[in-house]
């Protein structure tokens, strides 16, 4: 029996400014099929469904490569509206609800049922009254149809959040010929009941003809409810598979890939560190969107520590946390001293400095000459490059002193700029980038927190950071603690790496070690896939002392 | 030369090209209706000095991030009671101009204080509620005019009444202390009040000294990147109460100076509207919401107190009626819209 | 679903409500201190609800747009006035003058409504002291028209109303022709008094317009905007457009409602009416216990209440408390403002917290 799958990606491809993202991926869906898009960040998950579901960026970065097939014909969208009207909707990851709304006022957001009446004629469409009514059925028949328990009259605000998850679903389910839904990282947010309610939400919608795509990091909810997988990796396919056909393990080996299989880089086995320098116990951190849970590690002296984990996990949270930017507890302690959070003077003065993976937002003074923003943190902390006069009173900016010593870092780090003086919001961003780290550099700290250190650069400055990263760490014997999504560049470059999953180390491995392990660890597939290994539903609560 | 000159109009903005057109050919137009020119200048330039102060003490508030200071009246009211008890004191001279200055200073700290305070709990809507915390003071203090033990009687009502007058002179006191003071007389009708301009330079010295020093560093970080501040262990919300006390502390200051030149003290709803000239003014000068110089602030008020010299005698000759008002209303809000419009290219 | 305890409700609604109270309490001291008779009170503020509601009223869709107090109502109050204006000189009375009036003004009001909500979708987040110093620009504007366009440009036949230059409108007109016209439409006596039957049937149909307004599409729209702007264009409401319409319907309320409070007075000042129209609505409104983001009818009438009666009594208040009637005038003067202060500082302080407080709860924190 031969049907026309519902939808057929073909040969897609997807360049932003010369740098490559997708290359030729393809595959097709059935109706009724659910689909699992697993990769870690940045191997063209989102860029994917952007294309299907015609974000704008995407035409106005030059459009895409190959086909997109809905039901045998080929479609392009200019705009998710005509998206949605084909009948493809899109549950986002963060939620697009209004909250003093009621669930059916949510699920019907701008598709209200509305009733003629005479002003209709003078004012236009819109003076038609809502029929609250038939709302509340439509509303009503959409939570139905997903099988959970919502109650349409809530308020926002006061659902507990899976039912706020549940209403985005049953806003997309309302619309008339919704034939294929793409869901991002639903279960993020769930708690371990909720996340099952959905995923039998799910079976059942498919089981109506639906058909989905379940992007998620979660192994065990993809074996659980898809019907086959779609492992992508920089850009390519790696794998399609049948789920009743292959293995968490085998799926996560996939997903981080075998490329860096020898660790030509020195790595000698005879580094010789010192003791503990930084030491964290039960660490939580408040950081929207990267919540640390409970983290302890320790980190010796001249050692590179790294951090990794998919995105929204946790690894961002854990350095910002240290550095006090978001409101955070625990203990935690620089050799012997203990480090008071929630103060980023304190954290500075103790001799530890941050490099923010938010480049523009944190990291610069964007409309300030490069030479402030080289020396601004060392200038606050520690009085450098000022003048006392006055007998002390007055701390003199030392201007002269301030454009020696950024000239001193535009060489030793290639900053391409036409001067000191040149304001940072003109130079690219892996110049940027520089400035940033040489804004720490001029600290002199004991321990340096690098966040996402080539986050958009390219690749020769990629090289250049790391190794200057590398020679700091040799030459001054500053202990670096480097986060970063790029599982590759930690195995280049550190000694050991922790990988954090749901706010929690879920383990720390060498850099030699198989890179199965590593895709394990991130996907929190350790025990039986809920992250703390002893099978006990995962506790979400944030421990602390309010 | 197109392209410089497409340049500097980019970099200046239309609205200040076109009114330094503008004022430029009042000028030119002035003899030709019967204005003295020499008498023109005079008046731009004692304008120009009286009003300067108060146009710098936009520039703290502006720097660290909190918006144009629509409160100044806080500031004003503190140096009216400045002047008020310095005169109740009968101190003449230059020692009744400086214990106006002693009087103020501190009160001016004060009020600073609780008002940076309170826009640390409204951050991002502090420029209305500015605007109302001023208009209250000044309400609250016509009530105090009328109670406060002064007993000077050339402030209080004739006839036995009580309470301050509207507006009190200070001539035999204060009048002219620091315009006198090496001023240049060319002909009948040009003076310049160099006293004035010494005192108006130093000011700026000293706010650009400032801007100078690691704190003053530290307060254009806060306005340019609150974030990157706070990252570098800067205490935003101190830095935002030190910009807002420098701010209300020179609108003391600058007060003292208008009304030395002025001749006359204005209370009760004298201070009401006292913001916005100083706002256009600043904005004129080529300040935006969250970046302000020392160029601006002079550029700015020379402008903007033309416009209103030449304005009204130029005008007023040439179509026999009296506009000004009513164009001192269109261009200084004008102005002021034209800024709070810009597209905001720096986030909060 | 939360259970509140008697305490916690009693509690929520004494700060909800923390501004009225305090009024009403204000206005227990003053009332007896003032001296004034409870039937004198009680027929000024029948006389003062009929006129400054409509002008109140017309602030709320704004609010529910999310676009905070629309400070630019001054713009519709002073479009009345041009209705007004011409509808005198063509010495057409009554109730059919008000009508001619409010024709005129009307494009006059969707004009200055479409630009002030145009100005104010370019400084979003800024509303307010946009709308705020726009007022103060189109006032500029108004004064040029009024003082030296009437008269020169625009033809004024009635010499009565030119100044004796020969050009530009008095600072004083006489509506006589006009004045109670819709007040005593339905001429209904109560004993002596007359009581304004035109004006609050009026004012209960734009009640009725204000509550059937929320239940249209466009209601629901704004309702939408108001709490969340990008959410509602995400869902393909058209933002920048809906914001426009708010201001201006409520400009256009605002015109009709000046044109119903001059003609309640009888005398109109060309330049100063307008001014502090704005200013007393807004008072008015915050003081009946409504916020920049949340108002509703009852809302508008407590205030109109409160702040009149406030108005009304503080200056023998004054007297008898400090020897000074003008006392008492300065102090309404500055409980308007200080009024309006408060509950910008308690709403922009409320923000800051809720936003904090909704970036946990919205991520998923148990």
């Amino acid at each position: 029996m031969e049907t026309t799958p519902l939808l057929r990606m073909e040969h897609i491809g997807k360049e932003y400014f010369g740098n490559r993202v997708l290359a030729d991926v393809s595959f097709s869906l059935e109706k009724g099929q659910i689909l699992g898009l697993v990769g870690e960040n940045g191997a063209g998950k989102s860029t994917l469904m952007n294309i299907l579901f015609g974000m704008p960026v995407i035409g106005q970065t030059g459009g895409f490569e190959g086909q997109v097939l809905l039901d045998g014909k080929e479609v392009s969208f200019a705009d998710p509206l005509d998206a949605l009207d084909a009948g493809i909707g899109y549950v986002h990851q963060e939620f697009s609800l209004i909250p003093g709304f009621s669930a059916t006022e949510n699920i019907l957001l701008n598709r209200e049922s509305t009733k003629y009446n005479f002003l209709v004629e003078v004012f236009g469409d819109r003076l038609e009254t809502l029929d609250r009514p038939h709302m509340l059925e439509r509303s009503v028949r959409a939570i139905t149809t997903l099988g959970v328990d919502l109650d349409p009259e809530m308020i926002v605000t006061e659902m507990p959040v899976g039912h706020r998850q549940f209403t985005e679903i049953a806003r997309e389910i309302d619309r008339e010929n919704m034939k294929l839904l793409v869901l991002d990282e639903p279960t993020a947010v769930l708690a371990e009941s909720e996340a099952q309610v959905l995923l039998q939400g799910m079976k059942k919608l498919a089981a109506q003809g639906i058909s989905m795509i379940f992007i998620s990091h979660r192994l065990q909810e993809i074996m659980d409810v898809c019907d086959k997988i779609l492992v992508l990796r920089d850009g390519r396919v790696i794998q399609e598979a049948k789920t009743h056909e292959t293995s968490v393990r085998q799926i996560a080996g996939w997903m981080v890939g075998r490329k860096m299989e020898e660790t030509a880089e020195a790595h000698p086995a005879d580094r010789i560190f010192g003791a503990p320098l930084l030491k964290v116990e039960r660490l939580w951190v408040d950081m929207p969107g990267e919540t640390v849970r409970d983290v302890s590690f320790e980190v010796r002296q001249g050692e590179i520590f790294g951090i990794g984990g998919l995105a929204g996990q946790g690894k961002l949270g854990i350095g910002n946390g240290i550095m006090g930017l978001f409101p955070a507890g625990g203990k935690v302690f620089l050799g012997d001293d203990p480090i008071y959070l929630n103060d980023p003077r304190f954290s500075l003065s103790a001799g530890m400095a941050f490099v923010s993976e938010d480049r523009r937002g944190v990291g610069l003074l964007l409309e300030e000459p490069i030479e402030w923003n080289i020396v601004f943190t060392a200038m606050q902390t520690q009085d450098a490059y000022t003048r006392a006069l006055l007998g002390g009173l007055v701390k003199w900016r030392d201007d002269k002193a301030i454009a020696a010593v950024s000239k001193e870092y535009i060489d030793a780090l290639e900053i391409k700029c036409v001067s000191g003086r040149q304001r940072a919001i003109e130079l690219s961003g892996g110049n940027q980038q520089k400035v940033c780290l040489a804004k720490a550099f001029a600290v002199k700290p004991k321990l340096l927190f690098v966040a996402e250190p080539t986050r958009g650069i390219d690749v020769g400055a990629k090289k250049l950071v790391l190794d200057t990263l590398r020679r700091t760490n040799r030459e001054h014997g500053t202990t670096i603690v480097m986060t970063s999504s790029e599982l590759e560049e930690l195995r280049s470059i550190c000694d050991r790496i922790a990988i954090v999953d749901e706010g929690r180390i879920s383990g720390i491995l060498p850099p030699t070690a198989p890179v199965e392990e590593f895709g394990l660890l991130m996907l929190g597939a350790t025990g039986n896939g809920n992250g703390n290994g002893n099978g006990e539903e995962a506790d979400r609560t944030v421990y602390h002392d309010e | 030369m197109n392209e410089k000159l497409k340049g500097f109009i980019e970099e200046a903005g239309w609205p200040r090209v076109i009114i330094g057109l503008f004022l430029l050919s009042l000028f030119v137009a002035a003899p030709f209706v019967k204005v003295r020119v020499d008498a023109s200048i005079s008046d731009t330039l004692v304008r120009f000095g009286m009003n300067g102060i108060l146009v710098l003490a936009m520039v703290p508030m502006i720097q660290s991030g909190c918006g144009l200071n629509f409160g100044l009246p806080l500031g004003i009211i503190a140096g009216l009671l400045g002047a008020v008890t310095s005169i109740q004191l009968a101190f003449t001279g230059m020692l009744g101009f400086l214990t106006a200055l002693a009087i103020a200073i501190p009160l001016a700290a004060l009020f600073g204080t609780a008002y940076g305070l309170l826009l640390n709990r409204v951050k991002g809507d502090e420029m209305m509620i500015a605007t109302y915390v001023g208009f209250s003071s000044v309400a609250f203090m016509c009530m105090m005019w009328l109670l406060l033990p002064y007993t000077s009687p050339t402030m209080i009502w004739g006839y036995g009444g009580s309470g301050l007058r509207t507006t009190i002179s200070v001539e035999g006191y204060w009048l002219h202390i620091l315009s006198d003071f090496l001023s240049l007389q060319i002909g009948q009708y040009l003076y310049v009040p160099t006293g004035m301009f010494i005192f108006f330079g130093f000011m700026c010295f000293l706010m650009w000294a400032f801007l100078h020093t690691k704190t003053g560093t530290a307060m254009t970080a806060v306005g340019s990147n609150p974030e990157f501040a706070r990252a570098s262990g800067i205490d935003v919300n101190r830095m935002r109460v030190v910009s807002v006390v420098l701010s209300t502390v020179l609108a003391a200051i600058g007060i003292i100076v208008y009304q030395q030149s002025f001749g006359f003290i204005q209370l009760y709803m004298g201070p009401f509207y006292m913001a916005f000239p100083a706002v256009a003014a600043i904005l004129l000068g080529g300040a935006s919401v969250h970046k302000a110089s020392m160029v601006n602030v002079v550029i700015g008020t020379f402008l903007f107190q033309g416009i209103l010299t030449m304005t009204p005698s130029v005008i007023n000759s040439l179509l026999q009626t009296d506009m000004s008002e009513v164009i001192r209303i269109v261009v200084s809000n004008g102005m002021i819209l034209y800024a709070l419009t810009r597209k905001v290219q720096v986030k909060r | 679903m939360k259970a509140y305890t008697t305490k916690e409700k009693i509690q929520h609604f004494l700060i909800s409500n923390a501004v009225p109270i305090i009024f009403i309490l204000m206005s227990a001291v003053a009332i007896p201190l003032s001296g004034f008779s409870a039937t004198y009170l009680v027929q000024e503020m029948l006389i003062r609800l009929a006129r400054n509601s409509f002008l109140v009223l017309s602030l709320i869709i704004p609010i529910v747009a999310g676009m905070g107090l629309n400070f630019g109502m001054v713009l519709g109050a002073m479009a009345g006035q041009i209705g007004l204006i011409l509808v005198s000189d063509w010495a057409v009375v009554g109730m059919r003058g008000l009508l001619l009036a409010a024709m005129i003004a009307t494009p006059i009001a969707i004009g200055l409504g479409y630009v002030c909500g145009a100005v104010l979708n370019r400084a979003k987040g800024r509303e307010m002291v946009t709308s705020y110093i726009l007022g103060f620009f189109v006032n500029g504007i108004y004064q040029l028209t009024v003082l030296y366009g009437f008269g020169k440009l625009v033809p004024i036949g009635n010499a009565e109303l030119v100044l004796s230059r020969g050009y530009g409108i008095r600072n004083a007109i006489n509506l006589a022709g006009m004045r109670h016209a819709l007040d005593y439409l339905v001429p209904i006596k109560i004993g002596t008094l007359n009581v304004p039957v035109g004006t609050y049937l009026t004012i209960a149909l734009f009640c009725l317009f204000i509550v059937w307004f929320r239940r249209t599409k466009l209601g629901q729209d704004m309702r939408a905007i108001g709490q969340d702007m990008g959410v509602a264009g995400a869902a393909g409401i058209p933002v920048e457009k809906t914001r426009i319409i708010a201001i201006i319907i409520s400009t256009v309320l605002a015109c009709y409602g000046q044109i119903i409070f001059l003609q309640n007075i009888g005398t109109m000042n060309t330049y100063n009416s307008h001014d502090q129209a704005g200013m007393f609505a807004i008072a008015a409104l915050l003081i009946g216990g409504a916020t920049v983001s949340k108002a509703t009818i009852p809302n508008v009438f407590v205030g109109v209440v409160l702040f009149h009666l406030m108005f009304v009594v503080s200056p023998m208040a004054g007297k008898q408390l400090m020897g000074q009637a003008q006392i008492g005038e300065y102090f309404r003067v500055f409980v308007s403002y200080g009024i309006i202060a408060i509950s910008l500082a308690l709403h922009a302080w409320k923000r800051q917290k809720d936003r904090e407080r909704a970036r946990r709860s919205l991520r998923g924190e148990a």
